[in-house]
């Protein structure tokens, strides 16, 4: 078990690494692709995590849905290269000295929290159970979530609907 | 090999973390700015499932809220999705573009 852990968050990081940087390639496409991988590759950590069900989520609403609208958008943009290469020297530094402070302070947060004493494995990820708690201690947010996926929904036609006087302009 | 632990996952979701806030702060492009951002969620996501698994037996609430939440992040984030790639389609009709640099309308 120990070394599927290695393997999927080594897989994670990389993936993750080449969504952002990618030496070969500035197209969105290609990043858009390694998100896909570094979704797999999470939701592997997740049944590591005994966390089946949502393994099963993230797969099917990530790299399922949210990856196509991504896709779908950058080809109805018909985006190519970024054209602009120009390196902006000064600002990527500071960027990567602030990441990599708040990196730090995370790691080392992290290492002196000792966790590891009491850390039992514990609970079972069973869908049943989540299911459950899901419709009787969660049902108010459970709602509230249906409710705002209707607004986004409403909000998507209304943002991405031409408005009639350009229409007409045009 | 040493006993993986919940301080394992923590560093893998503050990698991942730290990569996804890289990606917003260098890249310029709106859409791979995005999809650093969804790095970011799931980096949060990694660790609510982490502590989830991880959280000692107590009689207040269930060993399962930490993946309730992440379920509700999950939704959410799907629906903030397609608001903001609506947002970034409308932008692109009306400018074009989709570089940050290029978007200096509310400059002095």
């Amino acid at each position: 078990m120990e070394i599927l852990f290695y393997i999927f968050s080594a897989l994670t990081l990389l993936c993750g690494l080449l969504v952002v940087f990618n030496p070969f390639s500035r197209n969105p496409v290609t990043s858009a692709m390694f998100l896909v991988l570094t979704i797999i590759c999470m939701s592997g950590l997740f049944v590591l995590l005994k966390a089946f069900f949502l393994a099963a989520v993230q797969i099917l609403v990530y790299a399922g849905a949210v990856i196509v609208l991504f896709l779908f958008v950058i080809m109805l943009m018909n985006i190519k290269e970024e054209e602009r290469q120009r390196f902006r020297k000064f600002g990527t530094f500071l960027g990567a000295a602030a990441v990599a402070g708040l990196a730090w302070i995370l790691v080392t947060t992290v290492m002196n929290s000792r966790t590891g004493e009491r850390s039992v494995a514990n609970n079972t990820g069973e869908t049943k159970e989540l299911g459950e708690l899901l419709f009787t201690n969660y049902v108010l947010p459970f709602e509230i979530v249906s409710l705002l996926l209707l607004v986004a929904m409403v909000g998507c036609i209304l943002l991405s609907k031409t408005p009639e006087t350009e229409e007409e302009a045009e | 090999m040493t006993h993986v632990g919940l301080e394992h996952y923590l560093v893998v979701s503050a990698a991942l973390f730290c990569l996804g806030l890289l990606g917003v702060v260098i890249r310029r492009n709106l859409i791979v700015m995005y999809m650093s951002l969804e790095l970011m969620l799931n980096a949060a996501t990694l660790a609510l499932v982490a502590f989830s698994h991880h959280q000692p037996p107590s009689p207040h609430g269930s060993p399962l809220d930490g993946q309730i939440m992440v379920f509700f992040i999950i939704t959410v984030a799907a629906a903030e999705v397609a608001v903001g790639l609506a947002l970034i389609v409308a932008l692109y009709r009306k400018r074009q573009t989709t570089d940050v640099a290029d978007l200096t309308s509310m400059k002095l």
